[in-house]
């Protein structure tokens, strides 16, 4: 691969263009009739809004609310006990990806584990689990698999190689999450708290790397069925701007429908190749239990049964720990995953909690909404 | 602090800074050791004298290998306190099985870079262990160097001083990140790894009123100013388009989510500089072949105390941190 990475995004970061989308949405926001909150689902919008200093640059009737879509930050302590079992096995090698390795369970973090003996390695790319399984033919590598539709399509590809392989020596902890089923649960369930928190959610900002994979369509119901306009947003700070202003010509001019702004790479029908591989090895669990919003139906993927020689889920059903466990009572990372709290209200927040010693999901990730407030303050 | 000691506490970030102040201060605690400099100023404050052990993997990469990083590392160092490197000492600790001729090679970086600084190796250790003991190869120096121009120190930075780079930055962390782990990637990327006191010597030989100096190495540009932030009170107002990051760096950074500015350096360095004197500063160090980009990047304000403040072109700020944790790819 060349690196030429650097010109894919700097008309994205266009000082001129983010400044005429700033004009743009003030001069737009004078004709609204109610202040409207907007929730960006994804962590990698929120770390953007934040990196960028996005806040500042827009009136007091538009806000944002940062949603639940960092992989990280929504993994329930009980899932990271297995991954820390798992890693704890005399013969086994666990592997995920990024930050998952400083998030905090019951017994501690992954990083703690591997500071006890145990071998727990990060990759960019699940395909390198065949690279570490064939140099270590005597462990069992475990994949804890992580993420949303986005990173799926990566895990897919990893049980099809290694069925095509043969590779003996490769299971898989799934752990892959769908977004639309979340957005759903955030409406749905807000329902109930709308009253004590003054944090309606006005319009969705739709994660496009997401609709890369899975087409716009995802989110049709939402407009349709729940009356809240999703604009899908590329992850430049241009890309936000434009969308914002996209969102809030809805208002004005009193629409509601689903928009792309990410249309360099968006369709409608999505990557429908990495959808029949998903389809192929994946099902939807019942239920899935998110950090701080509990269990979700249909929001998580498992393997097919037909694959269960994979499953480490199932090969190591003994030692896997079931119980429910409760998360940190100061901790505030279900509101904040929610959209009805943000991180300065938490009491802990940059006291007891730091990215340096997390007690919630939400300050581990670079993608979680207290680690990008910690991280990037904000200055006005 | 953790029961046991993890990655991240040799970050040279905040973890880092935790270690160090609570277990080594703690004990060895004294006046000189407390000043926090790069090398420790001593003997009426005629000479510098540091220390630094290199373990760094892969051993040989684009742009230099462990022997010159051995030597530029301690170096700079005291060229950083506006010292002439003199003496150095050299250990080693090799694992069991090491090819003779890759240590030949190391060695023989080391004498090339030993010569640009005109310095000796004048004592030295060698130690081998059994296979596994260590990976492949440990080096330490330790350094003495004559300091020409006194009183430099990050305990001194006022709102006199304007905030400058030598040239762009974050090539050596970027450049060992496509080198070492599992990333298909080409690149024509090179470690800026260099011998830092050529450039000092030209400032110094000019005359430039020069209040602090510091190499980015880990914990990258980000870790220095806030040091510098921390220990001389003051507030660092950064523009961050003036932050010269070359293509490939900025490509890497974005696909893995790193920052420029928190990535290690081994031939970079921030000077603070009197306002009058910056430019004249800056003409000067582009005279040498990779400080095309030096710049001017900040100054020094009262806004907001010991924080570094990074401003963007379209009219936002935020703090900048010191870096912290491992350095990690985001995920999606």
């Amino acid at each position: 691969m060349e690196l030429e990475l650097v010109n894919l995004y700097d008309d994205f970061r266009d000082a001129n263009t983010i400044k005429a989308y700033a004009k743009i949405i003030k001069e737009d926001a004078k004709k609204l009739k109610t202040p409207i909150n907007i929730m960006e689902v994804c962590g990698g919008h929120t770390h953007t809004i934040m990196k960028f200093g996005l806040p500042q640059l827009l009136p007091a009737n538009i806000k944002f609310i940062h949603g639940p879509g960092c992989p990280v930050c929504i993994m329930p302590k009980e899932r990271i006990d297995h991954a820390y079992v798992l890693a704890m096995q005399e013969d086994v090698i666990l592997v995920t990806l990024g930050d998952m390795i400083k998030v905090p369970g019951s017994s501690g973090t992954l990083q703690d584990a591997r500071s006890k003996g145990a071998d727990v390695r990060f990759v960019y790319s699940p395909l390198e689990c065949i690279k570490i399984a064939k140099e270590n033919i005597t462990k069992k590598v475990i994949f804890f698999a992580i993420g949303f539709e986005t990173t799926t399509p990566m895990t897919a590809a990893l049980i099809d190689s290694v069925i095509k392989q043969d590779i003996k020596n490769i299971y898989f902890h799934i752990n892959h999450v769908t977004v639309p089923e979340v957005m759903r649960e955030l409406i749905d369930s807000r329902d109930e708290h709308v009253d004590s928190y003054n944090n309606k959610i006005d319009a969705f900002l739709g994660p496009s790397h997401v609709s890369v994979i899975s087409g716009s369509k995802i989110y049709e119901e939402f407009p349709r069925d729940y009356n809240r306009p999703v604009v899908v947003a590329g992850f430049e700070p241009v890309d936000v701007m434009q969308a914002i202003s996209m969102i809030v010509k809805q208002f004005v001019e009193d629409r509601c429908s689903l928009e792309v702004e990410y249309k360099r790479l968006v369709s409608y029908d999505g990557n429908v190749k990495a959808q029949n591989l998903i389809d192929k090895y994946f099902n939807k669990r019942d239920l899935f239990k998110w950090r701080g919003l509990g269990n979700i139906p249909k929001s998580g993927l498992k393997l097919r049964d037909e694959f269960k020689e994979y499953d480490a889920e199932m090969i190591y059903k003994d030692i896997l720990p079931i119980g429910e466990i409760e998360d940190h009572k100061l901790c505030i990372c279900g509101d904040i995953l929610r959209g009805m709290a943000s991180p300065p209200e938490c009491t802990i927040f940059g006291t007891a909690c730091k990215p340096t010693s997390p007690v919630g999901s939400c300050m581990v990730s670079s993608e979680g909404a207290c680690a990008a407030y910690y991280k990037y303050g904000n200055l006005v | 602090m953790t029961k046991t000691v993890t990655l991240a506490q040799g970050n040279g970030g905040e973890e880092n800074n935790e270690l160090i102040s609570k277990v080594f201060y703690k004990a060895f605690n004294n006046e000189i050791l407390a000043k926090s400099e790069d090398a420790a100023i001593i003997h009426d404050g005629e000479l510098a004298f540091s220390t630094d052990s290199f373990t760094v993997s892969p051993l040989f990469f684009a742009g230099a290998d462990i022997g010159k990083l051995a030597v530029c590392g301690t170096c700079n160092d005291l060229a950083m306190m506006g010292a002439k490197p003199k003496y150095l000492t050299c250990s080693v600790i090799i694992e069991e099985g090491f090819a003779t001729r890759d240590l030949e090679k190391i060695v023989r970086s080391m004498k090339k870079e030993l010569e640009v600084n005109g310095a000796l190796v004048v004592s030295g250790d060698t130690k081998v262990v059994p296979r596994g003991s260590v990976d492949k190869i440990f080096i330490n120096t330790s350094g003495i160097g004559e300091v020409i121009k006194k009183g430099i120190s990050s305990n001194n930075i006022t709102m006199e001083d304007l905030v400058i780079v030598n040239r762009d930055i974050g090539c050596h962390g970027a450049a060992i990140f496509v080198a070492r782990e599992g990333i298909e990637m080409k690149s024509s990327l090179e470690s800026d790894c260099e011998s830092l006191y050529p450039q000092v010597k030209a400032l110094l030989d000019a005359n430039i009123n020069i209040t602090a100096m510091r190499d980015a190495t880990r914990g990258g540009v980000s870790a220095v100013l806030n040091e510098w932030a921390k220990q001389s009170n003051i507030c660092i107002e950064v523009e961050e388009e003036s932050i010269p990051v070359s293509d490939e760096v900025k490509g890497i950074c974005e696909m893995l989510g790193f920052e420029a500015t928190a990535l290690a350096n081994e031939g970079t360095f921030v000077l603070a500089v009197k306002k009058e004197d910056a430019q004249r500063a800056v003409e000067i160090l582009k005279g040498f072949e990779n400080c095309q980009r030096a710049t001017i990047i900040g100054k020094v304000s009262d806004t907001h105390m010991q924080r570094v403040i990074l401003k963007s072109s379209w009219g936002t700020s935020r703090f900048l941190e010191t870096p912290s944790g491992e350095l990690l790819p985001r995920i999606c």
